[in-house]
C-alpha cells in the first residue's frame, strides 16, 4: 500500500500539501484524497436521492386517486422498479460509502484510505451505473419494470428490451462495492493509529468493518444472480426456466441469500452513526460499547440464514418455514440490544437537543417501529396476509428511511462542521427536521393501515375504500420530498459560509476526527496520533 | 509522502494491504462461484427432500413391495399452456383413485392448433411437493420431447405407480404438466 500512496503522489508531481490542489473538474476526476471522494459519494447519493425521490413522487401523484390518471401501467412498473433501485444502490448505500469515505481515516488516525486510487475508481464507475440505468427511461422498450427483485421470469421469459442495460448496470454497482469494501477493510486492518486495538475502534468503524464483509461476501452473489439472468434471458440458458428443467423458484433463493444481507449493509453503519452522535448528545460513553460490537457481528451472522423469510408464500415445506421464522425472530434479540443501548446511553444523561440528536432519536424510536413490524412480518401464519402489501412497503420504508436516510442526516448535520468549516444554519435545520419528521410519518404510517387492509404493492390502482388513506399518504409523500429540498439549502448555504465551527462544535462529542481543525485539512494525521 | 505518513501507515496487522486485499478477493471470486454452485446444489436438495415438486425426470422401474389395498389415493391430472403455445393439451380422465403400489396407465391428448410444426416439452410437477418423491413415472411421455407436425394430434401415455410409504395424510396427489414450446432450442436428433 505505501507504494500506491507513493505512486499516486508521484503522478501528481507538487501535490504534497494541501496548497497543491488541481482546480477545476481535474481535482474531481483524478483526485484520490479520501475527503474529496467522500464528498463525491455524499454528493452522489443526494442526488441519487432526489432523483428517486422524483420517482416516487410520479408514483405517489398516481396513487393520490383511484384509477388511472397520469401514466400507464406499464410505466408505473418501471418507476417503481427504479425507484428501488436507485435508492438501495444509488442513495442509500453509496451515502454510507461517502460517510465511511470521509471519516474513517479521521476517527482510526490514518493519512487516507489504504487504496486511494481504488477508491477513485470505485466511486467514478457509479455515475456510468446509473446512466446507464436511467438512460433506459429513454429507450424504446422503456426501463426495467419487474421490480427491483427482478424476480424471474418476470426479468427472463416477460422482460422488455433494456434488461441487458439493467444487469450491466447492476453489475457495476456490484464492482464498485465491492472495491469501496475492500479499502473498508484493509483500511481498518492495516491503518490504525499505534495504540488503537479492535475493541477500542469507535463503533461507527465496527459497523462498517463488519458492513464491508457483508458487502464482499454477498454483492459477488447478486453478480452471478444477474449474470443467470442475462443469460437466461439472451443466450438461452434455463437456469430459471421450467421447460429447460430449471426452476423460477431457485431465483428468489438466490436473490435473497444476496438480499436479505443486503438488507443490514443498509443499517448496520446507521447503527454506527447514531452509536457516535447519541454518547456526544448525552455527554456520555456509549453504553456497552462490547455487546455493541457482538450485537452488530451477530446480526450480521444471522442475516445468512434467514433469507427465505421472503418467500413464505412459496409453498415451503412447514419445517422450513419454521425454522425460517425462529431465525428471523432470533435477530430481534441483538436489534433488541442496541436499541436498549442507546436508550441506557440517553438515560439520565445531560442530553441536548441539536438537529443531528433530534433525527438521531427520530431515527431510534422510528426505526424500531419499522422493526416491530419486520418482526410481525417474521410470523409465519400473518405473513401470509401481509406479504406483498403495503405493509410490507411501510415496513422497509420505515427502516431505510426514518432508518437508514435519518441516521445519515444526524451524521451529515453532526460531522458538517468539520467538513465545511461552518455551523449549518440552525433554524433551517430544525425545519428541515421537523418538516421531514411530521410528512414521513403522514406518509408511511398509513400505509401500514393499508397494507392490513389488503391493499397490493406495486399496483397503479386500488379499490375505492382506501382512497382516503392513499390522499393522505400522497400529501405526506409531496411534503417530505419537498422538505428534502431544505437540507439541500443548509448544505449549499454550510458550504457557503455561516458561524466559523471550532475544531470540536460539540462538547460532548469523542473522537480523533475532532482533534484536526475544523474545516479538516486536505491531509490529516501524517503523524499518526497515540492512542492510550 | 514523508517519512512520518510513512509511519502513519505502520500496519498493526501482520500481512501487507496486499496480501489482505488478495485475501478478500478471493473470498469475492469464491462467493461469485458459490453463486453458481447454489443452482446444483438446489438440485440436490430438492431431489433429496422432493421440495419444489420435482418428481423423477427418467423411467423408474417398478419396485414396490405389493400393493397396499387398505388405502386409496387420488391422482388429479392438470395440464396448462406456457404463454404462445397454440396446442390443446389435456387429459384423457381427470383422476384416478389408485391403490399405493398399484401400477396404472393414463394418456394425455395433444393437438397441435397451428400451422406450423411444434415440438413441445411437457414439465411434470407434484402437489403436495413433499409427495413428490413418492409419485414413480415408469413411463412418461415427458421425459422426450414431443414434436407435432401442423395439425397433427397424438395421444400419450403415463404409466406410474405411487410408492406404499406415501405418508399417510396424503390422500390427494395433484400431477400437473406445464407445456412449453421448444421449437427453438429443441435437440436435432429427437
Amino acid at each position: 500500500m505505501t507504494t500506491d500512496v507513493l505512486n499516486d503522489h508521484d503522478s501528481h508531481e507538487g501535490e504534497h500539501h494541501d496548497d497543491h490542489k488541481m482546480t477545476g473538474i481535474k481535482r474531481w476526476l483524478y483526485t484520490t484524497n479520501h475527503k474529496d471522494i467522500g464528498t463525491l459519494y455524499l454528493w452522489f447519493s443526494f442526488i441519487m436521492l432526489l432523483i428517486g425521490g422524483a420517482l416516487a413522487m410520479v408514483i405517489r401523484a398516481e396513487l393520490f386517486q383511484p384509477g388511472l390518471q397520469i401514466v400507464e401501467p406499464d410505466f408505473f412498473n418501471q418507476l417503481t422498479t427504479v425507484h428501488g433501485l436507485i435508492m438501495v444502490f444509488g442513495a442509500i448505500m453509496p451515502g454510507f460509502v461517502g460517510f465511511a469515505n470521509w471519516m474513517l481515516p479521521m476517527m482510526i488516525g490514518a493519512p487516507d484510505m489504504a487504496l486511494p486510487r481504488m477508491n477513485n475508481w470505485s466511486f467514478w464507475i457509479l455515475p456510468f451505473a446509473f446512466g446507464i440505468l436511467l438512460s433506459s427511461f429513454f429507450m424504446e422498450s422503456g426501463a426495467p419494470n419487474f421490480g427491483w427483485t427482478f424476480y424471474a421470469p418476470l426479468s427472463t421469459t416477460y422482460s422488455n428490451g433494456s434488461t441487458a442495460f439493467f444487469v450491466f448496470a447492476v453489475h457495476i454497482m456490484g464492482i464498485s462495492s465491492i472495491m469501496g469494501a475492500i479499502n473498508i477493510v484493509v483500511t481498518i486492518m492495516n491503518m490504525r493509529a499505534p495504540g488503537m486495538t479492535y475493541m477500542k475502534m469507535p463503533l461507527f468503524v465496527w459497523t462498517f468493518f463488519i458492513t464491508a464483509y457483508l458487502l464482499i461476501a454477498v454483492m459477488p452473489i447478486l453478480a452471478g444472480v444477474v449474470t443467470m439472468v442475462l443469460t437466461d434471458t439472451y443466450f438461452g440458458t434455463s437456469f430459471f426456466d421450467a421447460a429447460g428443467g430449471g426452476d423460477p423458484v431457485m431465483f428468489q433463493h438466490i436473490f435473497w441469500f444476496f438480499g436479505h444481507p443486503e438488507v443490514y449493509i443498509m443499517i448496520l453503519p446507521a447503527f454506527g452513526i447514531v452509536s457516535t452522535t447519541i454518547p456526544a448528545f448525552s455527554r456520555k460513553k456509549l453504553f456497552g460499547y462490547s455487546s455493541m460490537v457482538y450485537a452488530t457481528a451477530s446480526i450480521a451472522f444471522l442475516s445468512f440464514i434467514v433469507w427465505a423469510h421472503h418467500m413464505f408464500t412459496t409453498g415451503m415445506p412447514l419445517f422450513g418455514e419454521l425454522f425460517f421464522m425462529y431465525c428471523t425472530m432470533l435477530i430481534a434479540v441483538p436489534t433488541g440490544v442496541k436499541v436498549f443501548n442507546w436508550v441506557a446511553t440517553m438515560w439520565r444523561g445531560s442530553l441536548s437537543f441539536e438537529t443531528p440528536m433530534l433525527f438521531s432519536i427520530a431515527f431510534v424510536i422510528l426505526f424500531t417501529i419499522g422493526g416491530f413490524s419486520g418482526l410481525m412480518l417474521a410470523l409465519t401464519p400473518v405473513d401470509f396476509q401481509y406479504h406483498d402489501t403495503y405493509f410490507v412497503v411501510a415496513h422497509f420504508h420505515y427502516v431505510l428511511v426514518t432508518g437508514s436516510l435519518f441516521s445519515m442526516y444526524a451524521g451529515a448535520y453532526y460531522w458538517m462542521p468539520k467538513w465545511t468549516g461552518h455551523m449549518y444554519n440552525k433554524t433551517l435545520a430544525s425545519w428541515h427536521f421537523w418538516c421531514s419528521l411530521i410528512s414521513v410519518n403522514l406518509l408511511f404510517f398509513p400505509m401500514h393501515f393499508l397494507g392490513l387492509a389488503g391493499m397490493p404493492r406495486r399496483i397503479p390502482d386500488y379499490a375505492l375504500q382506501f382512497a382516503d388513506f392513499n390522499k393522505w399518504v400522497s400529501i405526506g409523500g409531496f411534503a417530505f420530498g419537498l422538505s428534502q429540498l431544505i437540507f439541500l439549502a443548509v448544505v449549499i448555504k454550510c458550504i457557503k459560509g455561516g458561524e466559523k465551527a471550532p475544531a470540536k462544535p460539540w462538547d460532548g462529542a469523542e473522537g480523533l476526527e475532532w482533534t484536526v481543525a475544523s474545516p479538516a485539512p486536505y491531509h490529516t494525521f501524517s503523524t499518526p496520533p497515540k492512542i492510550d | 509522502m514523508n517519512d512520518e505518513e510513512q509511519q502513519a501507515v505502520v500496519s498493526s496487522s501482520n500481512s501487507t494491504n496486499g496480501q489482505v486485499v488478495k485475501k478478500l478477493l478471493l473470498i469475492v471470486f469464491g462467493m461469485f462461484g458459490f453463486g453458481f454452485a447454489l443452482v446444483p446444489l438446489y438440485d440436490v436438495f430438492c431431489d433429496i427432500t422432493g421440495l419444489n415438486g420435482k418428481t423423477n425426470d427418467t423411467a423408474v422401474s417398478y419396485s414396490a413391495d405389493g400393493v397396499d389395498t387398505s388405502r386409496t389415493v387420488t391422482v388429479q391430472f392438470i395440464t396448462r399452456m406456457a404463454k404462445g403455445i397454440p396446442w390443446q393439451f389435456e387429459p384423457v380422465i381427470n383422476e384416478v383413485e389408485v391403490h399405493p403400489g398399484e401400477v396404472k396407465f393414463v394418456k394425455f391428448y395433444a393437438k397441435n392448433e397451428s400451422m406450423r410444426d411444434i415440438v413441445g416439452q411437457a414439465v411434470p410437477s407434484v402437489s403436495p411437493g413433499m409427495a413428490a418423491g413418492y409419485f414413480q413415472k415408469i413411463e412418461c411421455f415427458c421425459f422426450t420431447q414431443q414434436p407435432l407436425k401442423a395439425n397433427e394430434d397424438v395421444e400419450m401415455g403415463l404409466q406410474f405407480y405411487v410408492d406404499v410409504d406415501l405418508p399417510a395424510e396424503v390422500s390427494t396427489l395433484t400431477l400437473s404438466y406445464t407445456l412449453y414450446d421448444i421449437t427453438g432450442s429443441a435437440d436435432s436428433s429427437s
